[in-house]
């Protein structure tokens, strides 16, 4: 084998010594071949997955756009996908608006905490003090979503809530609040990853000039790493509007303003479905194939993916976008 | 706004003080303190908040922590009830996943780092896998329950499970591959070039080895993460009570968190404190795992130095 693969030229001038082909060059170019068209093939399978989820989710939503006017899905305003017969009606708008309210309370808690836990551990902690912290941050990011849905369910809406509010057992805003704790380390890590990258020159610069460390932080540093601290704030968006168990165990099962007791489409102290938590609370309940039911599920995960893709890009884009480049 | 004014001011004016600047730097110094309490209390509130999660947990959960939770299975008392099924299910269905992943995950991050020319398309595959990664996890649920379930047939079992959680840690895998193959420096694959090895033995010999600690952490990491996913498990899993262990990959399952959903979703207080007491023990996994992921690194870190 190894003799016949020299050519003929060669194989006389060994002068019949048996030719020691030590290169084995004809297996090597066959196996480099093969092996690298397995892992072509594996970068290949994640393109496929993202054309998958596209695919799917129009393919399976069409169906579900025949029986239902996509103008009548993005624009109705009442929400009763598991009721039957003429109650029946497919409007996304109390989805979206429990979505975006829920996402928007998570906001609130996760931007300014997270934003000033950043500045604190980049600028102002000491290395031990962050050492410890760091880890704390981390564990809080570790913690499994089904346990902030817990945490939300029996202690935000029963101990923190209940006293000083008129809530009902479920509601958006123990989601919205659990949510925002869930996206909190998410913001602290990425924006001060982004603060620590702003080169000391600049602070240095400015406490030259006269400005206090706060002054320094807030005025010149903060600034130079904004492009990442807002990236970092649209991806905890991105992430509360694709979270789907705290919403399925805390915000209740009927979309909002549609209880006697819900005051409109943005009580967040009442039953506040989201997008996620009606594809949730449908696959928990047993839903019947090929009915419009299980269509609008797909109708409805097509909009939330158009959702969180639309806000990964942008944020992105924000990073690139606005990145300030300093050496 | 005004450079040549300044110049102008300094060539002109005598040197002093300017009457309209006042530093206020005891204010300034005030309000700089102020807002150091304010930075520091952010932290600490979430350090706080930590602690009340925690507590949340640990208060109702303490008494009800046993090993029948472990060795019993689900019941419709909740004296009698464990989550045997849930563990082994977690078992298989991570396990499955991983293998799925790693094996996938791994070959991208080669080809993308050591194969791939640095083109368009290269980076519109990078762009995708960090797409990906920020897909929500339910619309995974939605590709697995029509490829998986229905169109390959494999019905609600363990194998739909675990492909449809492999696709979903995918990215993370590749993402934290790469980074540990993009540490491993050139001078070793030039080395192995160097004494005719072929691309893939180079890749095989030297870098991948070098590679790995890195590559495990990021293979564990994402173990954590699929452990403690649920949402697509509904769409794809849906079986709300197994009282067996599953046998093999096409048995019906259970996982930890769906039986803490379950028992959370159910209105008797004592199957609230048997959620609470579930959730210990699944901390307590994901705490092992990562500290076995630390270690890992922290160990490989100090063995190699290049």
């Amino acid at each position: 084998m190894a003799v016949s693969a020299l050519p003929e030229r060669e194989r006389r001038t060994t002068n019949d010594t048996p030719a020691l082909d030590l290169s084995g060059r004809r297996n090597r170019d066959l196996s480099e071949r093969i092996v690298k068209g397995f892992l072509q093939l594996c970068a290949a399978l994640t393109l496929l997955t993202t054309l998958g989820i596209v695919v799917i989710l129009l393919y399976e939503s069409a169906s579900f756009f025949r029986v239902v006017p996509i103008w009548d899905f993005l624009t109705g305003t009442t929400w009763t996908a598991l009721s039957s017969g003429d109650q029946q009606k497919f409007g996304v708008i109390p989805l979206v608006t429990g979505t975006l309210t829920i996402s928007l309370v998570s906001a609130v808690i996760s931007i300014p905490i997270g934003l000033a836990a950043a500045i604190f551990l980049s600028e102002y902690a000491g290395n031990r003090t962050r050492a410890i912290l760091k880890p704390v941050l981390e564990i809080l990011a570790g913690v499994p979503t089904i346990v902030y849905g817990f945490f939300a369910l029996t202690f935000i809406t029963p101990v923190l809530l209940k006293p000083v509010l008129d809530v009902g057992a479920f509601n958006g805003l123990s989601a919205g609040i659990a949510i925002g704790i869930m996206t909190l380390p998410m913001v602290t890590s990425l924006s001060e990853d982004a603060i620590r990258a702003v080169p000391r020159s600049l602070r240095e610069a400015a406490f030259g000039l006269g400005a206090t460390k706060f002054e320094t932080s807030v005025r010149v540093v903060v600034p130079a790493a904004m492009s990442g601290i807002v990236a970092s704030f649209i991806l905890a968006l991105s992430r509360a509007i694709g979270e789907t168990m705290i919403v399925a165990v805390a915000a209740g099962g009927s979309p909002a303003g549609q209880t006697g007791v819900s005051a409109g489409l943005f009580d967040v102290t009442q039953s506040m479905q989201t997008m996620t938590g009606f594809i949730a609370y449908t696959f928990s309940s047993d839903v019947a194939r090929g009915s419009s039911q299980f269509y609008s599920l797909f109708g409805v995960g097509l909009l939330l993916f158009a959702m969180t893709f639309a806000m990964n890009v942008f944020s992105q884009w924000v990073a690139l976008r606005f990145r300030e480049v300093y050496e | 706004m005004s450079a040549n004014v300044q110049a102008d001011t300094i060539i002109t004016a005598t040197p002093e003080p300017s009457a309209t600047f006042t530093p206020r730097t005891r204010v300034r110094r005030a309000l700089g303190n102020v807002w150091r309490v304010i930075f520091l209390g952010s932290t600490v509130l979430a350090v706080v908040l930590l602690g009340m999660l925690l507590w949340s947990i640990l208060e109702p959960g303490k008494d009800w922590l046993s090993w029948r939770l472990i060795t019993n299975m689900p019941s419709r008392i909740p004296e009698k009830a464990g989550m045997n099924s849930a563990i082994w299910g977690s078992i298989w269905l991570v396990g499955g996943s991983a293998i799925f992943s790693f094996v996938i995950g791994l070959g991208s991050a080669i080809y993308l780092e050591e194969y791939a020319a640095k083109n368009r398309w290269t980076d519109f595959i990078q762009t995708n896998i960090s797409n990906l990664a920020g897909v929500p996890s339910i619309v995974y649920g939605l590709l697995g329950l029509v490829i998986f379930v229905d169109l390959l047939g494999m019905g609600r079992s363990i194998l739909a499970g675990s492909l449809t959680m492999g696709l979903l840690i995918l990215p993370v895998v590749v993402i934290s591959s790469r980074e540990a193959i993009r540490a491993v420096p050139s001078s070793l694959r030039q080395a192995s070039y160097g004494l005719g090895a072929t691309q893939w033995q180079t890749i095989r010999h030297h870098v991948l080895p070098a590679a790995m600690p890195g590559i495990l952490t990021g293979v564990i990491l994402s173990m954590s993460r699929a452990i403690g996913e649920t949402a697509p498990l509904i769409v794809v899993g849906g079986a709300s009570q197994v009282l067996f262990r599953p046998d093999g990959p096409f048995s019906p399952y259970m996982v930890m968190p769906l039986q803490i959903f379950n028992w959370t979703s159910r209105p008797q207080q004592d199957f609230e404190h048997l959620a609470a007491a579930a959730i210990i023990v699944l901390m307590i996994i994901l705490l092992v795992m990562n500290s076995l992921a630390i270690i890992l690194r922290q160990h490989f870190s100090k063995k190699n130095r290049w």
